[in-house]
């Protein structure tokens, strides 16, 4: 096609050789696309992502999901499959990775058995909102990736920051803060992390307690149930990207206005992803939580 | 018995007064067919990976046994075990929704009689959610018994129950009542709709989250189980379908003229009862709710062919098909790698072509 590109004269003739050096450039990057990089990576979940960044294997990344929000990179410059529980089978298979990396929230089943059932190397990564979990996390993931002295490293890193943060818990005086969680606002309904949840995990670890007992995974609840709670301080996150308007939204509430935490303005915002992730920055996270809510210096 | 529902778009249901340039059944029935095959080549044709029929002969050799590498392998994963599947699956659907939908709109002679919008699909959905939600505890001899056929036989049950359960009502004094057929089907729906809200709130986690997708409606789960699941249902409703014929067109005339053709007519409702629900239950287990195609299909098969059923019937099936697997080709490859909801790309097709077809022919 190179000798299609000699000098000419006729606007047509330039168009034309201007139409061929697009689909040669597509048709070039297309073949790259398909061809199978032994080393090239899909991450499926925004904590999967994280954690190859962090392990310097960022370029080894063929695709990401929507959910993988950081580092914002990720989303800018890698293809997108879709979210991650509506996954297309050919979607993934069409990014000519060799391997895939995906949360074990990862679906719909029948894209995973497909998957699993291809020649690619289908990798389910546990998720576990725990501090051991992140661990086990980042240990998975490394070995996926042939990386292990590295995931050993940042496994140790990631341990001995939560091992501070327990320490300063273990300094904290007085009764625990009760958080209220609250993932979104939704139809004057506000919905919020019951048990199991990784924000009550992510709340225990800033030394405080769920709000939040007898409901389990996340639920809309009503004005009154939220007066019934009585937290002492509120917790909302925010999107990337997306401006969050949760306080706000939250203030309209009745049931939230008359809450020990909206009386005495203890309302907090954090980014989502850092807060409820559960990858390498979840110390940070907690330990930034901990400082808004016991002060900071614990 | 009451005369057909006096509404503007009932007029779809009797012979047009002039309709422009409509194409005999006999040249119709030829030609759709062919474009059905050409969409079905292109759903097999066209996907994200770029794979396409050239790849099938070396596809089919690996399959009789010949030499298979890495790429054969993917190629083959690709279009035997993912592509053919949807294909077949997308054409199922839209042929049995747009097939449930013109016979209900037969049976009870109005225009507005969807699976969709009666409550049928709401019911089916209910059922084949409950054996999701379920199958761990209350419900776990249901998939013993059944196998791979749990769900589609549930949703299918759950379909029958619903339209019996409207029919009884819509009988209650004597003949077919439209309005209060209507006006059960949107209490059924709500009440099936309200069902499966509760199902999902109660059931946690990963659970409630597959429910929610599970409801939107999608080709994109299709495998050769699904295709397994539901091919006794495509064999009932191929073999009993042309059967109703004679009854639909009967019944298009009043149950009280139907009747002095010498048609069963509480028979031959029974038997329609049955393959809506069937049609309607095996397509909501396999692909979820998917709206429009039972609808819509129907009237565009008889804006083009005219209200006999000898023609409405297999339009409407060959449309039905047709649209489903042309709105799914573009779905998959729109956003790629990533997949757009089809129910989108069907609406957004689907609407604006059947609006320009009923204001051309001036209802």
């Amino acid at each position: 096609m190179q000798k299609d590109s000699k000098p000419s004269t006729g606007p047509s003739e330039r168009i034309g050789c201007a139409g061929f050096a697009i689909l040669a450039v597509v048709g070039c990057a297309h073949c790259a696309g398909n061809a199978q990089r032994a080393d090239g990576i899909i991450a499926i979940g925004g904590d999967i992502t994280e954690i190859v960044y962090e392990l310097g294997a960022g370029d080894r990344i063929r695709a990401v999901d929507t959910t993988s929000v950081f580092p914002p990179e990720a989303l800018e410059s890698k293809p997108n499959v879709g979210y991650m529980r509506q996954l297309s089978p050919e979607g993934v298979l069409s990014v000519g990775a060799r391997h895939v990396l995906a949360s074990e929230g990862a679906g719909p089943p029948e894209t995973v058995a497909a998957l699993q059932a291809s020649s690619l190397d289908y990798v389910v990564i546990p998720d576990d909102p725990s501090p051991e979990g992140i661990a086990e996390k980042v240990r998975a993931v490394a070995a996926a990736l042939g990386e292990e002295a590295k995931g050993e490293e940042l496994a140790a890193r990631v341990s001995t920051r939560l091992e501070r943060l327990a320490h300063a818990r273990s300094r904290i005086e007085g009764p625990p803060v009760r958080v209220l969680f609250v993932l979104a606002v939704r139809n004057g309904r506000a919905i919020v992390g019951g048990e199991g949840t990784s924000a009550e995990a992510v709340i225990e670890l800033a030394g405080g307690v769920n709000a939040v007992t007898g409901v389990v995974d996340y639920r809309p609840l009503g004005d009154e149930a939220l007066v019934a709670l009585a937290p002492d301080a509120i917790l909302t996150m925010r999107r990337r990207g997306g401006s969050s308007h949760t306080l706000e939204e939250l203030d309209s509430l009745a049931g939230i206005r008359s809450t020990p935490a909206a009386r005495h303005g203890r309302m907090y915002t954090m980014d989502g992803q850092r807060l409820l992730g559960f990858g390498p920055r979840t110390p940070d996270a907690a330990a930034e939580l901990m400082d808004l809510l016991y002060g900071p210096g614990q | 018995m009451s005369p057909a529902a006096p509404w503007p778009l009932a007029g779809s249901l009797r012979p047009p007064r002039a309709m422009p340039r409509r194409p005999s059944g006999t040249v119709l029935l030829v030609v759709s067919p062919c474009v059905l095959a050409a969409t079905m080549i292109t759903s097999l044709a066209v996907g994200p990976t770029g794979i396409s029929l050239d790849a099938l002969p070396a596809v089919l050799w690996a399959m009789a046994g010949g030499t298979v590498d890495a790429e054969v392998a993917t190629e083959r994963l690709v279009l035997v075990d993912l592509r053919l599947p949807r294909t077949l699956i997308g054409l199922f659907v839209g042929a049995s929704l747009a097939l449930a939908g013109a016979m209900m709109q037969g049976m009870f002679r109005n225009p507005l009689a969807d699976p969709g919008l009666i409550g049928v699909s709401a019911g089916a959905a209910l059922a084949a959610i409950s054996t999701i939600a379920l199958s761990d505890t209350v419900l776990s001899f249901w998939p013993a018994i059944f196998g791979i056929h749990a769900l589609p036989v549930a949703a299918f049950l759950g379909g029958l129950a619903t339209t019996f359960l409207l029919v009884l009502v819509a009988n209650r004094s004597g003949g077919l009542m439209i309005g209060t057929l209507l006006l059960a089907g949107i209490a059924f729906g709500a009440l099936a709709n309200a069902g499966s809200g509760l199902l999902a709130y109660l059931s946690n986690g990963r659970e409630l989250r597959d429910l929610t997708l599970w409801s939107l409606g999608s080709l994109s789960g299709a495998n050769w189980d699904k295709v397994t699941a539901v091919v006794p249902f495509a064999l009932l409703l191929a073999v009993f379908t042309p059967a109703m014929v004679r009854a639909l067109n009967g019944l298009l005339l009043g149950e009280a003229e139907a009747f002095h053709l010498g048609i069963h007519v509480e028979r031959a409702k029974r038997i329609l009862v049955t393959l809506t629900a069937a049609a309607v239950g095996a397509a909501v287990a396999v692909a979820g709710v998917i709206g429009f195609v039972g609808i819509v299909v129907p009237h565009f098969a008889r804006l083009l062919t005219g209200p006999d059923h000898r023609f409405v019937l297999p339009a409407s099936a060959l449309f039905g098909g047709v649209i489903v697997l042309a709105a799914d080709v573009i779905a998959r490859i729109i956003v790629q790698p990533a997949e757009l909801p089809i129910g989108i790309v069907m609406a957004g097709i689907g609407a604006p072509v059947f609006l320009h077809l009923v204001l051309r022919r001036g209802v």
